[in-house]
């Protein structure tokens, strides 16, 4: 296979400083010496609330609802997690025991 | 000492995730007939799992530069979104203040948004600890993918399940923190809502976006329910 090493190495260049761009941006508008605006502050304590959820649909996104097994797996596992995080408020315990049920679950049930 | 220490623990769940994925690239990167030093460098310079996966196929595409441009933009647009509630904290840092910007991933971000610091710990030093030390791991993942990931003896499929798990447990922590639960019903709302309407690749901003619409417009019903409960970040 013949690779091109130069256009490889200009989309290297582009995704990279694209994606710093995307990180600094919120440091570019709002970091200056100016007092931050009151929403701005408002928003930066409640939007995690927000995010977090939606990360959590995010790394759920690729379940194929169509198809056997429907997501059961990672389904049965967040269950899982929300449950003993609940009951035990311990977080790697959560996470070992949510992982442990989903790369089982994908290895006999599912 | 004690603060690496406290540092190094709350980022165990993401060892495991950042491995398996780090790796993940490091092979596919090679199979693709890419030296190591492609993976090393796009670990270093980029720092972002999925769009270092889109950017194999970019490399070979030929697809324009506005292209390459945009498409990177909007994979991680979300990034936007994590520094604004960190502008003021991260701004005393000195040196490390570019640092913090360019090392805050979806982990990290998760992570710094719901620790509770010890009273006797410098926070920043936490902070960045946490960081450089993911960071770190991050490379070192993409280059060891690149070098031995096909030797790998045992198949670890499923063990980035760990970051999913980690996220939600973030948001039991918040749920059973936060008096209003209007923050966490508006994301989980739009994020279901902008799933079935765009499909998995175009959901999440617009998901976001949203998100912040309705914290903005609601502002002065979830102040009123937050009374009283101190969020400081």
């Amino acid at each position: 296979m013949i690779i091109d090493f130069s256009d490889a190495a200009v989309t290297l260049i582009v995704v990279s400083l694209m994606t710093g761009l995307t990180r600094a941006i919120p440091y570019l508008l709002f970091g200056g010496k100016k007092e931050i605006p009151e929403t701005v502050v408002y928003l930066g304590n409640m939007l995690p609330a927000s995010i977090m959820i939606i990360l959590v649909v995010y790394c759920l996104r690729n379940i194929d609802f169509s198809a056997f097994p429907f997501g059961l797996a990672e389904f049965l596992s967040v269950a899982l997690v929300i449950v003993v995080q609940y009951l035990k408020k311990n977080s790697l315990l959560s996470i070992i025991l949510g992982t442990a049920c989903y790369m089982l679950l994908i290895r006999t049930i599912f | 000492m004690k603060a690496f220490r406290f540092a190094l623990k709350q980022i165990i769940p993401f060892l495991f995730s950042y491995l398996f994925i780090g790796m993940a690239f490091g092979v596919l990167i090679t199979e693709a007939g890419y030296s190591v030093w492609w993976s090393f460098l796009a670990g270093v310079f980029i720092y972002a799992g999925s769009m270092q996966i889109v950017m194999i196929s970019l490399m070979t595409s030929g697809a324009p530069l506005y292209m390459i441009a945009a498409m990177t933009f909007f994979v991680n647009a979300r990034h936007i979104f994590y520094g604004i509630g960190f502008v003021d904290k991260f701004k005393k840092m000195g040196w490390k203040y570019p640092v913090m910007i360019l090392t805050m991933t979806d982990e990290t971000y998760s992570v710094l948004c719901s620790l509770d610091y010890p009273k006797d710990l410098d926070e920043q030093k936490v902070d960045f600890y946490i960081n450089f030390m993911c960071y770190l791991i991050w490379i070192f993942s993409c280059t060891v993918g690149a070098l031995f990931g096909k030797l790998v003896p045992f198949d670890l499929t499923g063990i980035e399940f760990a970051a999913t798990a980690f996220f939600v447990t973030v948001c039991v922590n918040q749920w059973r923190q936060f008096d209003s639960h209007i923050p966490a019903l508006a994301g989980l709302s739009s994020a279901i809502a902008f799933y079935f309407m765009l499909g998995p690749a175009n959901f999440i901003l617009p998901a976001l976006s949203l998100s912040l619409i309705v914290l903005v417009v609601m502002k002065d019903s979830v102040n009123l329910e937050m009374r009283g409960v101190n969020v400081d970040h």
